[in-house]
């Protein structure tokens, strides 16, 4: 008890002992007085806002006149993108990838194939990003976010051969550390994509996809490695690691350029970003404009050529192929236009009812204090 | 504090341990001997080895203790385990949801910064122990042969040590030689108990006769003496002799360590009890802990929070199983198996996932809330003890907040319970009129002498005020900077015992101030007085010139000097000459022969003259209500021979004889001050100063005091040296004080006796009405009771002087079972108290005397202001009820218009039946006058006593009981009657509906007793205040204890949580900083319940979309950082400085403090209404993201980044709505939390790509500050979150405003149109007061033209609506009158705004309603309504219903207990009440 009774008391001991020094030395106490400034007295000088129908109408204008422009704004651009979606999956006896989808699991060797034809109505200018979609796809889950090994994939030579434990249980097989390991990278998507554009006349031109430049520069130069900075032989190096269960091949075969290759491959650094909902897309290849004349994708048929290797079907998946153009606020949404005009709407006729709130009551509530 | 006990457990133990080593007959007293026989090196064969020595330590841990000590302490409290708990929890793999490491972190931050504090104060505690202990003191050493230097530590039991002036007493010490020649060493206590007055300490008796130095090495004799125990008021043993005689010891004997040596040049003793064993260690209590309204509210609420955690968790785990029963057998490829590669069965993943939730939504319980509010708390203690209006220039203090954890009660108070003398009073005694022989001096000299220092005093107050400096203490100091050295030479060590800083205080201001303004100390005599007293001291001196006999002289004239004489040595003043203050007056006037004699035979053989005389000058308030005259210990070896002796003493001592003792050579002696009228008396209760400084006036004063002897200077005659045979001290129990002397003029044993008129009265002889002195006796008493009731009348104290003249016989008769009484050691106590009552009898009455007690500045404005703000003040007083009720009236605390119920009742039946009828009375008269059916309702329910709340909640049940006008004065013998168990329930009801109550004559248990039974049967919050010994008990029972920092020591200090120079800085202790407080951390602690209920719900949504896995899209950092720092300084600053409204407003609209008593700040359902805010602003804030990012290829933390901060801008920008006042200090904390998430973000994503796993948000903050649509969303998600809030605040600010917000609005105004809508104020206040929106319609002046003014209900309009206020706010059915009522004033006083200069509200404010002069004018309805019911004579301006049962009668002509000038008729004195 004592103890808490001094923490109180030596502060003023020791201003009070002074106090009396000083009194016996020059002959004047200090005083306890406390010290007079603002802050001590708590006069600091304040802003006293006091929310009233009168003085939080502007604000409620301001905020109904500036989102509903911005709203309109974003609608419209929103508007501009756009957007084509094929879904094939396969779940409708109709659909050409029906039997894909039927008789496939992830333990077939056979890749089945199937081409999904379709019309563009518009033709597409500039850059057309192609995403594939995935929906019911829990890729958030909270077991498999945490199912990889960041380190080996940043090239860590020792996390190779030793996968973390955070990869279990996908972190060996047969002996063999598992390169990637861990759920993401065993789960990743491995359909291919082809795109066929159907001349009028009848020719099919395949339309040249850009398979780099899709996943964020960090992520390629910084966050994903492969191992031996230095030996570009990508087989030496994986050498003693095996393959995923579910792949095909193992990882220093996923590209034959050198570049897009092992952990550095684009498609599976994309695939390594987990996504934040159920169902997501993700960019699969971009194609790039190649003149100002014609339009990246004019208008007309297309077919889209599947290597249907990705079961979805256990988890009720879809599979979708997006094309996209893009503005300089990502894909097409128009939800964000659409919020912008309801809340800027909103604030207006809040605004509008406390209007007649402060004049029918605000007034004279003020009128009567100070009409006194 | 549980570590304060365990500090005393720790002693306890030690001791214990001891105690078992030793040999069982050891195990009841403790023998020290001497340590100069033992050689230190050999202290095996030491019998003292076993005792502590003094070296203390009163740091709790050691370097290696430290870690596991502290955290087991820690972890003593709940939430710290519940933490600990989770995060452990975290190292489970299969459950874990963060980086186990990580997940300790804020736990770990916590603790640690707790144990910083800890290992901080523990250090310090150490560096001062170290320095105590490396104090010098002179102990005797065996080799050297003399005294050397030692440190403190060095000190064993039983070492001999030499003290000098000065000099702190290192140990409790035995006092075995002095170089006093009375045998006294002056100790003084002031580190102890505040008390700065000398105390006597004698030396061992046995050691009396020494002449020669005191030489340890011959010193043999063995010392048995109890165990150490706490009480400081209690020291037995006894010293064997080698001749085996044994002498007693008492506390008289005992030097207790932290005392000073005063006005004694050297002393010896022998160390008894040392370090941790010493009495004053064991006596060092620290604060209580007490825990708040609040905190116990938040209470509840947290485990609410841990109920809603269990709900969500239990729903994301049901919901988990749900989405893995959906896909069956076939496991999809994003489910992973468990480590093992087993698949996991549903329930055990159900079970796993709902640990993982508990972590995950961890912080919805507010690890951070306890630490913040702790925070939070230390500012708002700092703040109070910043503010210049509580700082006191007189006496140099401020308030002072012993209990650093309740300042929120403050804004939460219902009752306040006050002492009077000295709380509401300044315990400055002033003689103002006395009565001698049946004769009044009015002294009206005085009077006007008296109100001229008012005059001064404001003056010098305004002075003061503009000034800035301090004119009086300048004076001060310079006059004495000597003693100011020698103090603080002398406090510089003494941490260990009690608050110094408290104790150093206290001295000074009793020093500069106490008991001796110049107030006090001049008295100017009345003229009349005056020539009688010169009259009749010549008279004396002419008999004494002419050898007459004493009994010649008139009896008026007699009992005039007896008067004087009674008045200057029946204290126990001590004198002391004012250049050196701390010196007694130290001349000793020879007796001759024949005295000499009877005065050695007094000393030696009764020693207990010494002891209770000198106990009453000494023993201290320590324990006032302890018996103080009876408490001797010595039990004298020889009774009997002291009788024989007696027998055969012959007392020659003559007439003659006496007066040639007093040769004219002594009035010839210079004096040995010049300055003789500079005496300084030092009293130990300012009225017996009041009274020798008043005999002094009459030149009558007091020259020395003496154990033995006072010496008293008369006029004419000289110096008079009484014997002092004994001391009766006084008590609470007796009430009176007597002393017993040998009047050398008369040479009789004389006794004086001065007490309350009560006792006394009581005490005197009843004259035999036969001759004619007997009938002269009569009227004397008649008419001194007259005079004393007029006294009581004025609100003086009075007095009662009474004397007895023993015959010698007489005197060795009581003499004898004094003794027997004094060495009795079983019922010591109640022996000694007997033979008091035995000697006080038949006594003669001198006269009467009537001291002011001034009401302290500011007194009824401030109970005025508290009053209105709904506080309901009751006094309770140890004084007798006449001057109590006066007091009363001249603090405001009654009404002249309000009633008054008086209970004084003889027996438990009368106090029964008196209730009863009171309770009739209050339903019968209430039911009558009011036409409100609430309050028809009301009174039916009343008879049912519904007193008790049916929730804890006090303000549902406040509003079924009215507090109309009435006031109750009941008396300590009612009030015993009444709180007992059947009728405390009456009583309750009864006072809960007067107005004001007003308790006399009560003791201190019974004032601790009132303020638990309306605490806990009222369920409401109490405050006490008061300033001395008697009142601690309240103090310590009461929610919030206050204490007077003033003169009557310092215990009620030690006791309180706050402690305040004076009375009326409690208003703005209150109304200002209770209320800030109240509302500042109500407002802080629903904040910090909406913000983690806020950020928990958004990850509780995103479960949807995650297959209730418990993933979180917000960074595990970011989580659990959150609270810990980016939210974290903003609430800080705002729960330190946010002001809802401005203390002018607070003060001047006390109305506002009701706001904190109906707990409006933080009711229950504001608990719920941010639950549900904070479950809608989490909606938004996860849902317009979770659209804008809809089907597209964001990533997870990608995603939750924005969330996260959108989620602090809410929280931030919700805060911002909620703060009232902006200071600089909220903007930079906003900044400074927005600037630190961000940079913590881009350090914290640029810094490692591998490392933080899982969460791998490398570069994440950077590209989402590329991105626009980062920036869109937070520009509109905030908004549309705080929209509603904002929207209420807004509609609620126009539509219902809370008085709070009137409040804030006034503050807007410019300063004199504000002034002028004060002074209306009240008006709307109170109608705002009322039902809601009634208050706008205050202003159509047509109201008040529709209606009549001046119904009966406007008595009790103001106090009735607040009280009804409570907890109905709207609902309230208001007479229909009411509104009209007041508006009619309002035509009236909106005329009269003028600016006005003074400050008090009291002022600005004339009394709502009643006052207004349409009232004084015409009589008052319910007076008439009064006479109509009690058929009682219209009588004076005011009322007052007496019930008074008295069967007593005989000799108390009139003085039954009604208040003087309403004296209910005598022949109503029945048994009955007038009703």
């Amino acid at each position: 008890m004592m103890a808490s009774s001094y923490k109180d008391e030596d502060g003023h001991i020791t201003v009070s002992g002074s106090g009396a020094a000083a009194g016996a030395g020059g002959g004047s106490l200090r005083s306890k007085k406390p010290e007079n400034t603002a802050f001590k007295q708590q006069r600091l000088p304040a802003w006293q806002p006091i929310l009233t129908a009168g003085t939080v109408l502007p604000a409620f204008f301001i905020i109904g006149l500036m989102f509903i422009p911005i709203g309109i704004g974003l609608y419209v651009t929103s508007n501009n993108i756009k957007e084509f979606e094929v879904d094939y999956t396969g779940v409708e006896m109709s659909s050409p990838c029906f039997t894909c989808s039927q008789n496939f699991s992830w333990n077939s060797t056979k890749p089945c194939t199937c081409s999904v034809p379709f019309h563009l109505d518009q033709p597409y200018e500039s850059n057309v990003f192609m995403y594939y979609g995935l929906s019911n796809f829990y890729q958030n889950h909270r077991r498999y976010v945490k199912s990889r090994d960041d380190s080996q994939l940043n090239g860590n030579e020792e996390s190779l051969r030793k996968p973390s434990k955070e990869c279990e249980p996908y972190a060996k097989h047969n002996n063999k550390p598992i390169a990637p390991c861990g759920a993401i990278a065993n789960s990743m998507f491995n359909d291919s994509l082809e795109l066929i554009y159907i001349d009028p006349n009848g020719t099919k031109v395949q339309i040249p996809l850009t398979a780099t430049g899709i996943a964020w520069w960090t992520d390629k130069h910084v966050k994903f490695r492969n191992p031996g900075a230095e030996n570009t032989n990508l087989t030496v190096v994986f050498q003693g690691t095996t393959r995923p269960v579910n792949w095909r091949r193992p990882v220093f075969q996923l590209d034959s350029d050198p570049d897009n290759n092992g952990f550095i491959n684009e498609d599976f650094i994309v695939w390594m970003r987990t996504a934040a909902l159920p169902t997501f897309r993700k960019l699969y290849r971009i194609i790039q404009r190649r003149s100002n004349v014609h339009p990246t994708l004019p208008r007309g048929n297309y077919s889209l050529e599947v290597v249907y290797n990705y079961p979805v079907r256990s988890f009720e998946g879809r599979k979708r192929m997006i094309l996209s153009t893009i503005s300089w606020m990502g894909g097409k949404n128009p939800f964000l236009g659409i919020a912008y005009v309801s809340v800027g709407s909103v604030c207006f006729l809040l605004g509008v009812l406390l209007l007649i709130i402060h004049h029918k009551y605000g007034n004279r509530n003020n009128a009567a204090e100070i009409s006194h | 504090m549980a570590r304060d006990g365990e500090d005393t457990g720790m002693a306890k133990a030690s001791k214990a341990k001891r105690q078992r080593k030793k040999k069982p007959k050891e195990n009841k007293t403790r023998t020290v001997h001497a340590n100069i026989h033992y050689d230190n090196a050999k202290g095996e064969e030491n019998p003292n080895r076993h005792y502590a020595s003094n070296k203390i330590k009163t740091t709790k841990y050691t370097v290696l203790s430290f870690l596991p000590k502290n955290l087991f302490e820690q972890f003593h409290r709940f939430a710290n385990v519940y933490f600990v708990f989770i995060a452990l929890l975290n190292f489970v793999p299969v459950v874990n949801a963060f980086q186990p490491e990580l997940a300790l972190a804020p736990v770990v931050f916590i603790l640690s910064v707790t144990a910083i504090k800890d290992l901080w104060e523990d250090y310090r505690r150490h560096r001062s122990d170290k320095e105590i202990n490396h104090m010098d003191c002179l102990v005797y050493s065996r080799e050297a042969k003399r005294y050397v230097e030692k440190y403190w530590k060095e000190l064993r039991v039983g070492d001999f040590i030499r003290l000098r002036c000065n000099e702190i007493l290192p140990a409790d010490i035995l006092l075995l030689t002095s170089s006093d020649p009375d045998h006294l060493c002056h100790i003084e206590t002031a580190t102890l108990d505040g008390e700065t007055n000398l105390k006597q300490r004698q030396i061992v008796r046995s050691f009396f006769d020494l002449d020669c130095d005191f030489d340890p090495l011959k010193f043999s004799s063995i010392i048995e003496c109890e165990k150490p125990n706490n009480d400081l008021n209690r020291f037995r043993g006894y010293i064997i002799h080698r001749n085996g005689r044994r002498d007693a010891l008492h506390k008289e004997n005992l030097l207790l360590r932290g005392c000073t040596v005063r006005n004694t040049e050297e002393a010896v003793g022998i160390v008894i009890y040392a370090g941790h064993e010493t009495k004053a260690m064991l006596n060092n209590n620290g604060p209580r802990y007490k825990r708040s309204k609040l905190e116990r509210q938040m209470n509840v609420d947290v485990f609410w929070c841990a109920f809603i955690l269990l709900v969500l968790c239990l729903f994301v785990a049901v919901g988990h199983g749900l989405w893995m029963f959906q896909y069956g057998d076939k496991r999809p490829v994003f489910d992973v198996l468990s480590p093992e590669g087993t698949d996991l069965s549903l329930v055990m993943s159900v079970i796993y996932l709902f640990l993982t939730m508990i972590i995950v939504f961890q912080v919805l319980i507010p690890i951070s809330l306890f630490v913040s509010i702790e925070i939070v708390k230390i500012c708002q203690v700092y703040f109070i003890h910043q503010d210049m209006d509580l700082y006191d220039e007189e006496t140099d203090s401020q308030l002072q907040c012993r209990a650093l954890n309740i300042t929120e009660d403050l804004g939460q108070m219902q009752y306040i319970f006050s002492d009077k003398t000295g709380t509401l009073t300044e315990n400055k005694m002033v003689f103002r009129r006395c009565t001698v022989a049946g004769v009044e001096y009015s002294h009206d000299a005085n009077a006007r002498r008296i109100a001229m220092y008012q005059e001064i005093d404001s003056e010098e107050e305004e002075f003061m005020s503009h000034g800035g400096t301090l004119p009086r203490r300048d004076s001060v100091t310079s006059h004495q900077s000597g003693r100011v050295v020698l103090r603080s030479h002398s406090t510089k060590s003494h941490r260990r015992t009690g608050s110094r800083a408290e104790a150093k205080r206290a001295s000074i201001l009793s020093k500069h101030t106490a008991f001796s303004s110049p107030m006090e100390k001049d008295v100017t005599p009345d003229p009349q007085l005056l020539d009688r007293v010169n009259e009749c001291s010549s008279q004396l001196d002419f008999m004494r010139f002419h050898h007459q006999s004493m009994s010649h002289l008139p009896s008026g004239l007699s009992d005039i000097i007896d008067f004087f004489i009674a008045l200057t040595i029946c204290n126990t003043v001590v004198v002391t000459s004012p250049n050196q203050p701390r010196h007694k007056v130290r001349t000793r006037f020879e007796l001759k022969s024949p005295v000499k004699t009877f005065e050695d035979f007094i000393k030696r053989f009764t020693p207990s003259r010494l002891t209770s005389g000198s106990n009453s000058s000494s023993s201290s308030s320590l324990n006032r209500s302890s018996n103080r005259g009876c408490s001797s210990l010595l039990s004298s070896p020889s009774t009997e021979s002291t009788l024989t002796k007696l027998n055969e003493e012959h007392l020659s001592g003559t007439l003659e004889q006496a007066f040639s003792a007093f040769s004219p050579q002594y009035d010839e002696k210079p004096p040995d001050h010049p300055e003789e009228g500079e005496l300084r008396y030092e009293a130990e209760s300012p009225d017996e100063a009041a009274l020798v400084y008043a005999a002094r006036a009459y030149k009558c004063s007091l020259v020395g005091r003496l154990p033995d002897q006072v010496t008293v200077e008369l006029p004419h005659l000289g110096k008079l040296t009484f014997e002092l045979l004994h001391t009766l001290g006084f008590d609470s129990t007796r009430k009176r004080m007597s002393v017993v002397v040998r009047h050398p003029l008369t040479d009789q044993i004389t006794v004086y006796t001065k007490g309350a008129d009560s006792v006394i009265m009581n005490l005197i002889k009843p004259p035999d009405t036969g001759n004619t002195k007997g009938k002269r006796q009569k009227k004397i008493f008649c008419r001194t009771q007259n005079y004393l009731n007029l006294y009581a009348a004025d609100g003086l104290r009075t007095l009662c002087i009474a004397k007895k003249t023993l015959s010698k016989e007489e005197y060795a008769r009581w003499l004898q079972r004094h003794l027997e009484a004094e060495t009795t050691i079983q019922g010591r106590e109640e022996l000694l108290f007997e033979s008091a009552l035995r000697l006080e009898t038949n006594l003669h009455l001198l006269g009467a005397t009537g001291v002011e007690d001034r009401l302290q500045d500011g007194v009824p404005e401030t109970i005025a202001t508290l009053r209105k703000a709904g506080l309901q003040i009751w006094v309770l007083t140890g004084d007798k009820q006449e001057t109590a009720v006066n007091i009363a009236y001249a603090c405001k605390l009654l009404d002249p218009d309000e009633e008054i119920i008086t209970l004084n009742a003889d027996s438990q039946e009368d106090c029964g039946v008196l209730l009863e009828e009171s309770l009739r009375y209050i339903q019968s008269k209430f039911l009558c006058n009011s036409r409100d059916p609430s309050t028809k309702t009301f009174l039916s329910n009343i008879a049912h006593f519904e007193i008790y709340p049916q929730s804890s909640l006090s303000s549902s049940q406040t509003a079924h009981f009215m507090v109309h006008r009435l006031g109750l004065v009941i008396d300590g013998r009612t009030l015993a009657y009444a709180l007992d168990k059947s009728l405390e329930d009456k009583f309750l009801a009864i006072a809960r509906s007067c107005r004001s109550v007003l308790c006399c004559r009560s003791t201190p248990l019974q004032k601790s007793m009132v303020v638990k039974l309306v605490r806990n049967k009222l369920k409401v919050m109490t405050l006490a205040i008061g300033d001395g010994a008697n009142d601690v008990s309240m103090i310590q029972v009461a929610d919030v204890g206050v204490g007077i920092s003033g003169q009557e020591g310092m215990q009620a200090v030690m006791a309180s949580d706050f402690a305040l120079p004076r009375f009326r800085y409690l208003q703005k202790l209150l109304l200002v900083h209770g209320h800030w407080c109240y509302s500042r951390l109500a407002n802080m602690i629903l904040y910090y319940f909406y913000k983690n209920a806020m950020l928990v719900t958004i990850v509780f949504w995103y479960q949807f979309y995650c297959g209730f896995s418990g993933s979180a899209m917000i960074d595990q950092w970011y989580l659990i950082f959150f609270n810990l720092m980016f939210s974290a300084f903003p609430q800080l600053i705002t729960g330190t400085l946010d002001k809802d409204v401005s203390q002018e407003t607070l003060q001047q609209l006390p109305q506002l403090y009701m706001s904190g008593q109906n707990s409006e700040e933080y009711k229950p359902y504001m608990f719920w209404m941010n639950m549900v805010d904070a479950f809608y602003q989490s909606l938004v804030c996860f849902f317009i993201p979770y659209f804008a990012y809809a089907d597209s290829d964001v990533d997870l933390f990608t995603w939750g980044t924005p969330i996260t901060t959108i989620a602090l801008f809410t929280i931030l920008m919700h805060l911002g709505i909620e703060t009232k006042t902006w200071t600089w200090m909220n903007w930079l904390s906003i900044a400074f939390s927005v600037a630190l998430f961000f940079t913590a973000a881009l350090f914290y994503n640029a810094s490692c790509p591998t490392c933080y796993s899982p969460s791998n948000s490398y570069w994440t903050i950077q590209r989402l500050l590329q991105d626009p649509l980062f920036y869109l969303l937070c520009a509109i998600t905030p908004m549309l979150a705080l929209l509603p809030r904002y929207f209420y605040r807004a509609c609620q600010g126009t539509l219902f405003p809370s008085v709070a917000q009137a409040g804030r609005q006034l503050d807007k105004l410019p300063s004199d149109t504000r002034r002028n809508v004060l002074g209306l104020s009240r008006f709307k206040m109170r109608s705002l007061l009322g039902a809601g929106p009634n208050f706008l319609s205050l202003s159509k002046p047509k109201v008040s033209q529709t209606t009549t003014p001046g119904s009966s209900q406007d008595k009790q309009s103001p106090m009735k609506q607040t009280r009804k206020e409570k907890g109905q706010k709207i609902q309230l059915v208001l007479p229909h009158s009411h509104a009209p009522s007041h508006a009619t004033h309002s035509p009236r006083l909106s005329g009269k705004p003028k600016p006005h200069s003074t400050k008090h509200s009291d002022e600005t404010l004339p009394p709502p309603g009643p006052s207004s002069p349409s009232q004084t004018a015409s009589p008052p309805l319910v007076k008439q309504m009064v006479s109509i019911h009690l058929n009682l004579p219209p009588d004076g301006a005011s009322q007052c219903v007496t019930y008074t049962q008295s069967s007593e009668g005989g000799l108390r002509c009139g003085r039954v207990a009604e208040p003087a000038h309403r004296t209910v008729p005598a022949a109503e004195r029945a048994p009955h009440t007038s009703l």
